[in-house]
């Protein structure tokens, strides 16, 4: 426990030190959301700040989960360090238990902020179902981190895994709606078959009082289960 | 038994002269159809400083990797302390001290920080002031590790390993890349820590390096021991003839240099 302790906060001091990380990540959807928020077009009779709200939040667990996570895994196999930990008495999984404990962390924060960006900054109301919202919350950044889990196990080097965490932004965000917003039917229908596709609806769903649709959360359990369990048949540490 | 008792006891780490540190018998290693070590067997006493030495591909690092548990051998039986490396990693990892070669930590932590990460590993972690200071990394204590120049890397590296306070400690190409004075450094360190009653078992490179420090040394060649013994009952007239004449392959009076215009094919020829 102590082991995990230190290295959680050693994690968390490293990533305190990544200002780049710590913008595309937090600063980021914060002002993505404000420029949203100054525009007065509507879409079907709602502003756009509240439309991408959600569209925000699901970016930031691949902000975090997808883009950073595979980096720093392949980056510490390439580097030597997860053998190194392997001769000491904490071994190498603990330090990976050690940034799936500060990702979720983070992203659970930068979530907080961009809700009270959209409260305070525009009035968008808080989430009028917010034990359904947290749940979809938590379980979108599982998977989107246990997918960065999964990149970071199969990707050789920290280039290859930054390269696929890339390839796999835009699927995943388009289908978020991140560049459309209003899809058409059939993409949408595609979408919600998506991690984030599913979360946005599900979050929105939520934000207006419903209960998000069990379809999205097992969407997103089985995809957070599917990616952990592949990425702990398929690590590999050296 | 030399450990048998737990390594919190090592406090009253003596260099028990008959006792034995690590125990390699009959070893085998094979990847896919690739034999990497065959039938290595040597013994290292408590308090002795062992090397290791070998051309590349010899199976040096494989066997170094066989003892410190991060693979497990074919065949072949090894104790570390009495313990062994797969069924009891845990107590091993506790008394075992490990630097790796080509390891490295990350950019922006800084030395203090790694030194206090690492001892929170430990039961009974070494000071780390006081190592910092044997290391002489004092003055380095708030830089971040990308910031250090090869040889305080090195040197950090080694405090890692030490800061357990290990009964043995494995040290992998500790000098390579270090200038002659920080080579030199380090090898007054290497004698330091070994008179403080840490058992050594260095690979090496360097035969000048294993003739200075080794009690004893091994010579690998194709996964197998080709001379086991004091550096100065080998070395005729030093280690280093004693190394080439038994690891290179190529027809005495043929030196592998740039000049040479076959290099290539010499080289190629080599088994891997």
């Amino acid at each position: 426990m102590k082991m995990l302790r230190m290295l959680t906060l050693t994690e968390a001091r490293l990533l305190l030190r990544e200002p780049l990380a710590f913008f595309w990540g937090v600063a980021f959807p914060m002002v993505l959301l404000t420029v949203m928020g100054l525009s007065a077009s509507k879409i079907d009779g709602v502003s756009l700040v509240a439309i991408y709200e959600p569209i925000v939040i699901a970016f930031i667990s691949v902000a975090f989960g997808v883009q950073g996570i595979p980096v720093q895994i392949a980056g510490y196999r390439q580097g030597r360090i997860l053998r190194r930990l392997a001769t000491t008495p904490a071994g190498p999984a603990r330090v990976i238990g050690a940034q799936l404990i500060v990702s979720l962390a983070v992203i659970l924060i930068a979530t907080v902020g961009v809700l009270a960006v959209g409260r305070l900054g525009f009035g968008v109301p808080l989430p009028r179902q917010p034990a359904g919202f947290a749940l979809v919350v938590v379980l979108s950044a599982a998977a989107m981190v246990a997918l960065g889990l999964l990149i970071g196990a199969l990707a050789p080097t920290a280039r290859s895994a930054g390269a696929a965490a890339t390839v796999l932004f835009f699927p995943l965000m388009y289908f978020a709606g991140l560049w459309t917003p209003q899809m058409s039917a059939s993409a949408r229908h595609i979408g919600q078959f998506t991690p984030l596709g599913a979360t946005t609806q599900a979050l929105g769903d939520s934000m207006a009082g419903g209960w998000p649709h069990p379809a999205a959360l097992a969407v997103l359990g089985v995809c957070a289960i599917a990616c952990a369990g592949l990425a702990a048949r398929f690590f590999r540490w050296e | 038994m030399p450990g048998a008792g737990p390594p919190g006891e090592a406090a009253g780490m003596t260099m028990n002269a008959c006792s034995t540190a690590i125990e390699v018998d009959r070893l085998r290693k094979r990847y896919g159809r690739k034999v990497a070590v065959d039938d290595v067997s040597f013994t290292v006493a408590a308090g002795e400083i062992f090397g290791l030495l070998g051309r590349n591909g010899a199976g040096k690092s494989t066997t170094v990797d066989c003892i410190v548990g991060l693979r497990t051998p074919d065949q072949g039986r090894i104790r570390i302390a009495g313990l062994d490396p797969r069924r009891d990693r845990r107590e091993l990892r506790q008394l075992l001290g490990v630097q790796l070669q080509e390891s490295q930590l990350p950019d922006k932590l800084t030395v203090a920080e790694a030194m206090r990460l690492y001892a929170s590993f430990y039961r009974r972690p070494a000071d780390t002031e006081r190592l910092l200071a044997m290391l002489d990394l004092t003055d380095k204590r708030n830089t971040r590790y990308r910031k250090l120049s090869g040889g305080q890397k090195q040197r950090l590296s080694i405090a890692l390993a030490l800061i357990g306070r290990p009964r043995i400690a494995v040290l992998d190409e500790l000098t390579t890349g270090l200038d002659p004075v920080a080579r030199r450094d380090a090898w007054r360190l290497i004698e330091d820590i070994r008179n403080s009653g840490v058992t050594i078992l260095l690979i090496t490179h360097f035969m000048t390096e294993a003739e200075r420090l080794c009690d004893r040394v091994a010579i690998m060649r194709d996964g197998q021991i080709a001379a086991l013994g004091r550096p100065a009952a080998l070395g005729t007239p030093t280690l280093e003839d004693t190394f080439v004449a038994l690891t290179d392959r190529v027809p005495a009076g043929l030196t592998l240099t740039d000049e040479t215009p076959d290099n290539q094919t010499l080289t190629d020829r080599r088994p891997r």
